[in-house]
């Protein structure tokens, strides 16, 4: 499986997912500049967090109407799994990939720490390798972190299993403890808490580990059934 | 503020208004002898920002010179952008801190925020990618609204930089006291990594070779931001608030990722930020340290204010700025990297044989100046020095211990003061793991930043107590750097060498002078006895206010290197059974402390004593324990002493407690300020093999699981204290005191 992470001007956790990705997980990866790239032959998309564009404008905004999005779209159409993570999510929910709104922090300051987070759903492409119920820690870091949507939105959300991770504490007053959502496919997934940050014990939880298998094992199954 | 250059050079020399850019009569006879003729008001100008303290260090030149800069492993010391040290394998780290304490006091957002963007560019000018940073803030006591505002908007502007351009805040250290009520102290460090053939120098080399500008357009912000800085802070500072400069971290996240792209181009000669005195400092202190000089076209230079003059361009600090000089024939490719980040890079000038410093602007010179005259022949001050009259009464108070009638009660009002208590407020507004190498984040005593592909980790602190330098600035100077090396040591790595940014008062009061010569010589005295080189550093004088100067404030940023991961020790206990050793012993120390602050709302007496032979020695046997895995946790004494300090090894949310039986006077045991003390906890199987190795450590105690800090003296309980109610009070201290009314 080969993995595009995509650099946009201002992401500044794109060496890490590379990072988690290459050097922790051994799998094939490249750093895709958001101008004149091709995902064709990417078998899986990474929005990294950081702040693209200087988070002008609103989150993700400026970004959400690249060119390279537009190829991501037509890719989560045809089904490629496309993780966005933190700013990573916030392009998706502005880009229409995802529903809902990322809002300032309750608080309303960026905060930074681990914070344990419920798999409310393991059935995905992104969370099989997880037990349903179970508690795991990622390392939240953002400002713009509060997950919102209106109630039939949430209703929908709920009916198709599409809420995938929870705060077990909310940290930042998003709707329902949502940390993470999925599109109804269910191969587009955005969070706000960092997996990419949690793939080594040595910096406090290898947690995030298991996503990234999830999205690996999910391919080669994939890859066996169609050879 | 002079704003037009219809002003002559006559008018100049006869009202006197090189006076109002910070220069005395004596520098402007120097300058007319320099040129031979009467400089013109850019002229003026550009000598005015190029002889402030802070671009030249004329009065605290004569003292930097006794620091201790050289050792085997020091490849890069003081002059540069920043100073760099060998680490193996090809790399080295490159460090320095810089202050930002006249912008912090009337715009704070902005001034912390540059601060960060401008240390930073230091860093990625060397080469080297920016890997961490951290800081040291200095405020008064959070009971007035405005330096609730200060404090606040400083870790604002600094997350809000330091957040968005992608390097991570691990650390640093804040305190507060009455000194710095009108003049806090934002003093921002960062940290890069480089390999040893990318480091970078800013020289402008190689006669023909053009000048790059890189970066956004020059505007009229932070016009004589350099003189700003080394000037009394005055009451009607808020009319400098044009002088402070405004900040994009999005351009500096392109800026650094363009700059790190074009190292690996050979047509690169060399690269300089543009920070204090702007277009000013970067292209002449290009030119003099080639050997060459330089000419530039001001037309050519990105505006983005129309009829900006000479003036003003050159001494704007307009923000993500850098300087290149490029081969010539190959700016193209230098441009194209640029370009590729969205950014500007246009040639302005060139490298020329004559050694001047000459500007045109619409097509007149109207700079001409012999360009070594602005960085080397810079004027030195040697300053009247007077040892202070309070010195002398506080040498002559004997040592005392305060009378405590309630020790518990003390501790829970020592956990809560603003100095000792939690700054998780502060630090979980940094983004301190961005980059994914932060081993151990903040809230220790030292930061621990891994480097990847390697088994080895740096460890990162900053330090400075004030109290004991106001006391007696020779010890306490001593104290700051033997406290940055105590931290590196407890983390398990071995210092590798100190950046320092020196806070004073008014340096023409000869008793602010003395401070400053007695804190460097102790610090020097420090350094060499504990192998710890200055590579970089800072300073920031007419720190003071309502004409009261602040405390001296050396503040020590310190790198160690951990040469295995494994090295790597916590400051908090770990399991319950291990044994808690006290290391050092423990005198009447009271002088400069926090009980001492609490009891009497003042500051008084001698500083603690420190044998820096003692400390060496203690940190040699300590690092060695640690490195042969002997230690589960090491934690140094500090302010508040031994009962604080088993407080905040306890305040893991571990669920553990300690069980410790003390002998002698409680008061003394629990709160003296006693240098050269740790507390460390060792495995029961492992405590007959420390004991051998560490001859000074005593066991005081065991870890236990029952959630209780359990202190007694002479066998009479005097703490005996629920974990998490203690807790709370500590990390609870600093909101509160921020929500409550003033």
């Amino acid at each position: 499986m080969k993995f595009a992470v995509i650099v946009f001007p201002g992401s500044n956790c794109d060496r890490d997912m590379y990072h988690a990705v290459k050097d922790v997980l051994k799998t094939e990866a490249d750093l895709v500049w958001y101008e004149g790239s091709n995902l064709e032959n990417y078998d899986g998309i990474l929005l990294p967090g950081g702040f693209s564009y200087g988070d002008y404008l609103r989150c993700g905004a400026v970004a959400s109407t690249s060119d390279i999005m537009k190829q991501i779209k037509v890719h989560a159409a045809k089904g490629k799994p496309v993780l966005g993570v933190c700013n990573g999510f916030q392009i998706l929910t502005e880009a229409g990939l995802l529903p809902g709104a990322l809002l300032r922090n309750e608080k309303l300051s960026f905060m930074c720490h681990q914070e344990p987070l419920v798999v409310e759903n393991n059935e995905t492409i992104f969370t099989a390798a997880y037990d349903k119920g179970e508690v795991v820690h990622f390392p939240i870091a953002h400002g713009e972190g509060n997950y919102f949507c209106d109630e039939e939105t949430l209703k929908e959300l709920k009916a198709n299993n599409q809420i995938v991770f929870t705060y077990q504490n909310n940290p930042n007053g998003s709707v329902e403890d949502i940390a993470g959502i999925m599109n109804k496919q269910g191969n587009v997934l955005g969070m706000m808490p960092h997996p990419e940050r949690a793939v080594e014990q040595l910096l406090g939880s290898d947690d995030g580990l298991r996503l990234f298998q999830s999205m690996i094992q999910n391919w080669r199954d994939m890859y066996a059934a169609n050879a | 503020m002079l704003q037009t250059h219809d002003i002559s050079p006559e008018q100049i020399e006869r009202d006197k208004l090189y006076r109002e850019m910070g220069l005395s009569d004596q520098e402007f006879e120097m300058i007319k002898d320099i040129l031979k003729r009467l400089p013109n008001f850019t002229e003026t100008g550009i000598f005015s920002v190029m002889w402030s303290e802070h671009c030249s260090y004329k009065t605290s030149k004569p003292l930097l010179r006794k620091f201790p800069t050289k050792a085997s492993h020091v490849l890069q010391g003081p002059g540069e952008g920043a100073g760099i040290i060998d680490i193996g394998d090809n790399q080295a780290v490159v460090f320095k801190i810089e202050s930002h304490n006249h912008p912090s006091a009337v715009e704070p957002y902005q001034g912390a925020a540059t601060g960060v963007g401008g240390i930073i560019r230091d860093v990625f000018s060397m080469g080297a990618r920016p890997i961490a940073s951290m800081n040291s803030l200095r405020f008064g006591n959070l009971n007035t609204d405005r330096t609730k505002y200060l404090f606040s908007e400083v870790v604002n502007g600094i997350a809000g930089y330091g957040n968005c351009v992608g390097v991570p805040t691990v650390g640093g250290e804040v305190q507060f006291d009455d000194s710095y009520e009108d003049n806090p102290l934002v003093n921002a460090m960062c940290i890069g990594l480089i390999n040893h053939d990318e480091i970078q120098k800013g020289i402008a080399a190689g006669v023909g070779n053009t000048i790059l500008y890189a970066g956004p357009p020059t505007g009229r912000d932070g016009i004589h931001g350099a003189t700003f800085a080394s000037d009394d802070l005055g009451e009607d500072a808020a009319k400098d608030r044009p002088a402070v400069q405004v900040g994009d971290p999005f351009m500096e996240k392109l800026l650094i990722e363009a700059c790190l792209e074009v190292i690996h181009s050979d047509a690169l000669v060399g690269m300089q930020d543009m920070g204090a005195a702007g277009l000013t400092s970067s292209a002449s202190e290009m030119a003099s340290k080639a050997g060459t000089g330089l000419e530039m076209n001001l037309d050519l230079v990105p505006q983005r204010e129309q009829h900006m003059t000479a003036y003003e361009m050159m001494l704007s600090e307009s923000q993500e700025r850098m300087l290149l000089c490029v081969k010539k024939g190959r700016e193209q490719e230098i441009i194209d990297i640029f370009e590729k980040y969205g950014l500007k890079a246009v040639p302005v000038g060139e490298v020329i044989e004559e050694k001047v410093f000459r500007i045109k602007h619409h097509g007149e010179v109207v700079a001409d100046i012999p360009v070594d005259s602005l960085a080397d022949d810079a004027p030195v001050f040697h300053m009247p020095s007077k040892e202070a009259a309070y010195y002398k009464e506080f040498q002559k108070i004997e040592n005392t211990a305060p009378f405590v009638n309630d020790h518990a009660e003390i501790l829970k009002q020592l956990l809560q003061q603003p100095t000792i208590a939690s700054k998780e407020w502060v630090y979980d507004q940094y983004d301190s793991m961005v980059q994914t190498n932060t081993v151990v984040t903040p809230g220790s005593d030292s930061a621990v930043v891994r480097i990847k592909g390697t088994d080895k980790a740096l460890a990162i602190t900053t330090d400075c107590n004030s109290r004991y330098i106001y006391l007696d600035p020779e010890t306490g100077g001593k104290i700051a750097v033997a406290e940055a090396t105590r931290n590196i040591v407890c983390s398990g790595a071995k210092p590798l060498g100190l950046t320092d940014g020196l806070n004073f008062g008014n340096p023409t009061n000869p008793e602010v002078f003395w401070q400053m010569e007695k804190a460097v010589e102790g610090m020097s005295e420090a350094c060499e006895v504990l192998e710890a080189p200055v590579i970089s550093g800072n300073v920031s004088l007419y720190n003071q206010s309502k004409g009261k100067s602040i405390y001296p404030t050396p503040i020590v940023g310190m790198v160690g290197l951990h040469e295995s991961l494994e090295h790597i020790t916590p400051s908090f206990f770990q399991k319950a059974g291990d044994a808690i050793y006290l290391i050092g012993h423990t005198k009447i120390e009271f002088g400069g402390s926090e009980l001492q602050n609490l009891l009497d709302g003042e500051y008084k007496g001698k500083a603690p004593a420190i044998d820096l032979e003692v400390e060496a020695t203690r940190q040699k046997h300590l690092l060695e324990a640690i490195q042969s895995g002997l230690i589960v946790s090491a934690h140094d004494l500090a302010e508040g002493g031994l009962a604080v300090a088993l407080a905040e090894s306890v305040f893991a949310g571990k669920g553990l407690g300690a069980d410790v039986h003390l002998s002698g006077e409680a008061t003394v045991e629990l709160f003296s300020e006693t240098q050269s003390r740790f507390i460390v906890t060792v495995k029961a199987e492992d405590q007959a093999r420390f004991e051998k190795e560490v001859k000074d450590a005593k066991q005081i105690g065991v870890v236990t699981d029952d959630q209780t800090l359990s202190i007694t003296v002479n066998e009479a309980a005097v703490i005996q204290e629920n974990v998490n109610q203690l807790e709370k009070l500590w990390r609870e201290a600093i909101p509160c005191l921020l929500k409550s009314k003033a």
